[in-house]
C-alpha cells in the first residue's frame, strides 16, 4: 500500500485513530459539543447579540428576568438575565471564554515545564533525576487548590493592588500551572526511561548524535501519546481549578467574570428565588468538563499502545 | 485410525481492512506415539492451527470450516467437549517459561489445582501424583521442590515444569509450541529429548510448533510445512528435509545455515529465477577504501565490567561479574565471532566496544588508540565515526517518527554538516540500493516495512559513515530464516567489497560458522577459547566448546 500518494486528509481518514473515533459515539458526541463551545466562545462577539460589558446597552428594567420558558420569561434573553440586566447566554459565553484561554495556557504552561523536566530526569538519571522527582513528590502532597492559593496569596503581596486585577490572569494561569506540572513530569520521565534503552536511541548515540538533539528529535516524539492524554484530563481539571479560585475570590476579577465568578455572583441570589443566575453558568461547567474528560478517555484508550 | 484428524481447517481474522486468512483448508493427521513437526515462518500460520485446535483463537479470528476430530469424536462441534479435553485429554506447552507458570502460586499449588480440577482425587492423592510427575520430567529432589515458587527455578527447569503441568492428567495428545525457542542451546536439548522420551513411554501425539529446522530434524517423525495460512507439504521429515518437493521447501531447506561446512554465500531459491549475483554496492565509488594492513584494528585487554545490584550501597556484594578479563584482538579485514548462551557478556562487550558502556576496568584500544579514555568530545567523534553497530531488535532499532530518509541522513549529516542536499540525496539512495532497497523507500516511516527490510534500514545507517569497523550484535536472531540467508549474504558482500571488519555476535553456532573467520567462546562472562573457525568446529579444545558443539541442533542429523 503506497500511503505516500494519499492527500493529507486521506491519511487521516486512513488512520486507526479516525477509524476509532468514528466507532465511538461518545468521542464523537464530546467531540460536538466542545467545538460548538469553543467556536462560540472564541468568536463570541459575532454569536451574541448583546454586549454584557458594554454599560450602554444595559438596561436595569430587564434585570432579573427569569429563562424565556417561563411565565415571565422574554424571548430576547434565552437564560434570563442577572442583577444588571446582562443577557446570561452571553455572559456565559464570554466567561467561558477566559475560562478556555486559562485552561489552555495553564496547561501548556504545566506541560512544557513538566515534559522539559520529566525527560531531561529521564534521561539524564543520577542526582538530577533524584532531585526533580521528589520535587515532584513534595508537590504532590500539597493539594492543588492550596498550591493555587499560596501563590495568588503572594502575587497579592509582590503586586501593586491596581496591577493585580490586570495582572490576575497571569497570577492565575502560573499557579494553576505550577500546581499541575508533576503529572506531565511523571508521566514523561516513565515513557522516558522505556524509550531511552531502546536501540535507536543507542544507535543515535554510537553514530555521535548530542543528547540534545537525541532527547528532543529523538525521544519526545515517542513520548508524546501518553503526554497529550494526560494534558487533555489536565484540561479538564485546570478549568475546574480556574473555576473553583474564581468562586473563591481569588481568581478572575468581576469586571471581566469567568465561569467560576459567574457562579459566585449568581450564588447570592439563589435563596431570593432567581436561581437561573448561578444554574446555568454552573451546568455550562459540567458540559464542558465532561466533554473534555470524555475526550481525554477516549483518547487514553486509543492512544494507549497496550491496548492496542 | 490416526488420533488427531484435522479436516479442511479454515481461520479467518476479519479485520478493519482486509480478512486476514491465518489458515487455509489444512489437513493433518497425528497418529499416537509420533511426533509431528509443524513448521513455517512468521505468520505462516502455524501457532493458528495449534490453537484451533484447543480452541484459544482470539477474537477477532474464527474457525470458518473443517472440523477437529480427536478420537473419533468432533471436538468442534459443541463447547462442552473442549472445556472437557482442554487440559485432560489435551496438554499445552507454550514457550515462554516465564509467563506460563503463575508467579504468586507454588507449583506445588499448580500442580494440585489442576489435577484435581479434571481428576477425581483427593488432595493427598494429588499431591503424590504431581510429585512422581515433577520426578518423571527430571527435577530432582521434588518432594522439597514441590513447595518452590516459579522464580526458584531456571528457565529450563521451568519448562520441566510447565510439561509436568500438561502432563498432570494423562493427556494422549500434546501441543508444545516453540517449546526452547526462549532456552539456550544446552537445555533446549534436554527438553527435546524429554519429550521424545515422553512420547515413546506414555505413547502420545505430539504436535510440536517451531521455526528451527534443526529441531525439526533431530526431534520430528513427521513435518508438515506452513506458509501464508497454507500447507504446502506433508510426510516423513527425513523426505521433507532431504528430497523437498515444493519450491518453498526447498528454498527453506536452503537457507538453513548448515553445521558442518562452510559455504560462500546461501541460495536464495525463489520463483521467479532472478539472478544469483551478489549485491551491487553503489556506495563504493564514494568509499574511501582502506587498505587491509594485517594489523590489529582492535585490542582488547583485561576488559571488565560489573554491574551493580544496589542503588543505595556500593558494596561489591551485590554486583554482577558481566564481564571478566577478556582480552583479544579482531584483525583489520576480519570478521570475528563472539559467541555464548544468554549472560555470557557478548553483548556487554560488544557495547563497551561501540562506547555505550565504560568497562570497570581494562581497555579497548582501536587502531593503536585507547577509546575508553577519551574525554574530549571532538576526538570522540572520530572514533564514534569508524565504529558503528547493527542491532538485534529491528523493530526497535529504527525511530518510528522519522522517515527512513532521515533516519540515514542523520548520521551523514552530523559528520558532513556542508554536504548538499542534492549530494545527500544521492548518497541516500546509493544507500539504500547497496542494501537492496528501492529508491522510494526513503520516504516511507519504519513501520511500512517488514523485519528484514527494516535490518536492511539500520545496515545503510550504520554503513552511512564509512566505519572500518561493524559491530553485529546478533542482526539475524529476530529473522526467519529465509530473510536471515539474505541478510547474511549482504552483510558477506559488504565486508567483502568494503574491506570492513566486522565483529560478529551471536548464540547460533551454524550462523556464526558461515560469517567468521575466527570465533570467541564466551561463558559466564570469561573467554573459553579463540581460534579459527574451521579449527573450532573440527577441533574444539575447550571442554564448554565441546558440549555446545554436541548439543547444538544439526539439519544434517537426518541424513544419517
Amino acid at each position: 500500500m503506497d500511503n505516500n500518494r494519499l492527500s493529507f486528509w486521506n491519511r487521516i481518514k486512513d488512520s486507526d485513530i479516525y477509524f476509532s473515533f468514528i466507532k465511538s459515539p461518545t468521542a464523537i458526541v464530546s467531540a460536538i459539543i466542545l467545538l460548538i463551545i469553543f467556536f462560540c466562545s472564541f468568536f463570541v462577539e459575532f454569536v451574541t447579540p448583546y454586549n454584557p460589558f458594554d454599560p450602554s446597552s444595559l438596561s436595569l428594567m430587564d434585570a432579573f428576568t427569569p429563562p424565556s420558558w417561563t411565565e415571565e420569561g422574554l424571548a430576547k434573553f434565552i437564560l434570563g438575565t442577572d442583577g444588571q440586566g446582562r443577557d446570561m447566554l452571553s455572559t456565559i459565553l464570554y466567561g467561558s471564554r477566559i475560562s478556555l484561554i486559562v485552561g489552555f495556557s495553564a496547561v501548556i504552561f504545566a506541560l512544557v515545564l513538566g515534559v522539559g523536566l520529566g525527560l531531561s530526569a529521564g534521561y539524564f538519571g543520577g542526582k538530577y533525576e533524584m532531585i526533580v522527582m521528589r520535587l515532584t513528590d513534595v508537590q504532590l502532597t500539597v493539594p492543588s487548590i492550596l498550591m493555587a492559593l499560596l501563590v495568588d496569596g503572594i502575587a497579592r503581596g509582590v503586586i501593586s493592588r491596581e496591577l493585580h486585577d490586570e495582572m490576575a490572569i497571569y497570577v492565575l494561569i502560573f499557579a494553576i500551572g505550577i500546581s499541575e506540572w508533576p503529572q506531565f513530569a511523571r508521566v514523561s520521565r516513565a515513557s522516558t526511561l522505556v524509550e531511552k534503552n531502546k536501540d535507536y536511541v543507542s544507535a543515535s548515540t554510537i553514530i555521535g548524535v548530542s543528547n540534545l538533539i537525541i532527547m528532543f528529535k529523538h525521544i519526545l516524539p515517542n513520548i508524546l501519546r501518553p503526554v497529550l492524554v494526560i494534558g487533555t484530563i489536565g484540561l479538564a481539571l485546570a478549568i475546574i481549578a480556574e473555576s473553583t479560585l474564581s468562586f473563591l475570590g481569588v481568581g478572575v476579577p468581576p469586571t471581566t467574570p469567568s465561569l467560576g465568578t459567574l457562579i459566585r455572583l449568581g450564588n447570592d441570589f439563589l435563596f431570593s428565588g432567581e436561581w437561573w443566575i448561578t444554574f446555568f453558568p454552573a451546568i455550562f461547567l459540567v458540559i464542558l468538563a465532561f466533554s473534555i474528560n470524555l475526550l481525554g478517555d477516549w483518547m487514553r484508550d486509543t492512544l494507549n499502545p497496550k491496548l492496542n | 485410525m490416526s488420533f488427531l484428524k484435522i479436516n479442511n481447517l479454515s481461520v479467518d481474522y476479519k479485520m478493519r481492512r482486509e480478512t486476514v486468512y491465518a489458515a487455509k483448508n489444512v489437513n493433518i493427521e497425528v497418529s499416537k506415539g509420533e511426533i509431528l513437526g509443524l513448521v513455517g515462518e512468521s505468520g505462516s500460520g502455524k501457532s493458528t492451527v495449534g490453537n484451533a485446535i484447543i480452541n484459544l483463537i482470539d477474537e477477532p479470528g474464527k474457525v470458518s470450516n473443517g472440523s477437529i476430530v480427536l478420537d473419533g469424536i468432533n471436538i468442534h462441534e459443541n463447547l462442552e467437549n473442549i472445556f472437557k479435553y482442554r487440559g485432560k485429554k489435551i496438554g499445552l506447552i507454550f514457550q515462554d517459561p516465564q509467563t506460563s507458570l503463575n508467579p504468586i502460586l507454588t507449583i506445588g499449588e499448580q500442580l494440585i489445582e489442576t489435577i484435581q480440577t479434571h481428576l477425581n482425587l483427593t488432595k493427598e492423592e494429588a499431591k503424590i501424583k504431581a510429585i512422581d510427575l515433577l520426578k518423571e520430567v527430571g527435577i530432582k529432589d521434588a518432594d522439597n521442590r514441590f513447595n518452590n515458587y516459579p522464580h526458584q527455578f531456571s528457565g529450563g527447569m521451568r519448562q520441566r515444569v510447565v510439561i509436568s503441568l500438561a502432563l498432570c492428567c494423562e493427556p494422549e495428545l500434546l501441543i508444545a509450541d516453540e517449546p526452547t525457542t526462549a532456552l539456550d542451546v544446552s537445555i533446549q536439548s534436554q527438553i527435546l529429548e524429554l519429550i521424545k522420551k515422553l512420547t515413546k513411554e506414555r505413547n502420545l501425539a505430539v504436535i510440536l510448533i517451531t521455526h528451527d529446522m534443526g529441531v525439526i530434524a533431530e526431534t520430528t517423525d513427521r513435518v508438515a510445512v506452513m506458509k501464508n495460512g497454507n500447507l504446502v507439504e506433508i510426510g516423513p521429515t527425513k523426505d521433507i528435509l532431504t528430497k523437498p518437493n515444493e519450491i518453498y521447501t526447498k528454498s527453506l531447506v536452503s537457507s538453513v545455515p548448515p553445521t558442518n561446512k562452510k559455504i560462500q554465500r546461501f541460495k536464495i531459491i525463489e520463483k521467479e529465477n532472478k539472478s544469483q549475483s551478489s549485491t551491487n554496492i553503489k556506495i563504493l565509488k564514494r568509499w574511501n577504501k582502506k587498505e587491509i594492513l594485517s594489523q590489529d584494528l582492535v585490542e582488547i585487554n583485561n576488559l571488565k565490567k560489573t554491574f551493580d545490584d544496589n542503588f543505595f550501597t556500593e558494596s561489591t556484594k551485590n554486583s554482577v561479574m558481566a564481564v571478566d578479563d577478556v582480552s583479544f584482538k579482531i584483525k583489520e579485514g576480519e570478521s570475528f565471532g563472539l559467541v555464548g548462551e544468554s549472560g555470557s557478556g557478548k553483548s556487554t562487550i560488544a557495547k563497551m566496544i561501540v562506547n555505550l558502556y565504560k568497562p570497570s576496568s581494562g581497555d579497548i584500544n582501536f587502531d593503536n588508540v585507547c577509546i575508553t579514555k577519551i574525554k574530549n568530545n571532538n576526538e570522540m567523534m572520530k572514533f564514534r565515526k569508524q565504529i558503528q553497530m547493527i542491532f538485534q531488535d529491528p523493530y526497535s532499532s529504527l525511530n518510528g517518527r522519522l522517515k527512513v530518509k532521515d533516519i540515514v541522513s542523520e548520521p551523514i549529516k552530523l559528520h558532513n554538516p556542508s554536504i548538499s542536499s542534492k549530494d545527500l540525496d544521492d548518497y541516500i539512495f546509493d544507500l539504500l540500493e547497496s542494501v537492496e532497497l528501492t529508491q522510494r523507500s526513503a520516504d516511507r516511516y519504519p513501520h511500512e516495512f517488514s523485519g528484514g527490510q527494516r535490518q536492511r534500514i539500520s545496515i545503510a545507517r550504520a554503513i552511512a559513515t564509512q566505519p572500518r569497523l561493524l559491530v553485529c550484535d546478533e542482526p539475524t536472531s529476530a529473522l526467519d530464516v529465509s530473510i536471515q540467508a539474505q541478510i547474511l549474504n549482504l552483510l558477506k558482500d559488504l565486508q567483502e567489497q568494503l574491506n570492513l571488519t566486522i565483529l560478529f555476535i551471536s548464540h547460533d553456532l551454524p550462523v556464526v560458522r558461515q560469517m567468521c573467520d575466527r570465533i570467541a567462546v564466551l561463558k559466564n562472562g570469561k573467554l573459553c577459547e579463540i581460534s579459527e573457525t574451521e579449527m573450532l568446529f573440527e577441533n574444539p579444545s575447550h571442554e564448554y566448546t565441546k558440549e555446545l558443539l554436541k548439543l547444538m541442533p544439526k539439519i544434517e542429523s537426518i541424513y544419517n
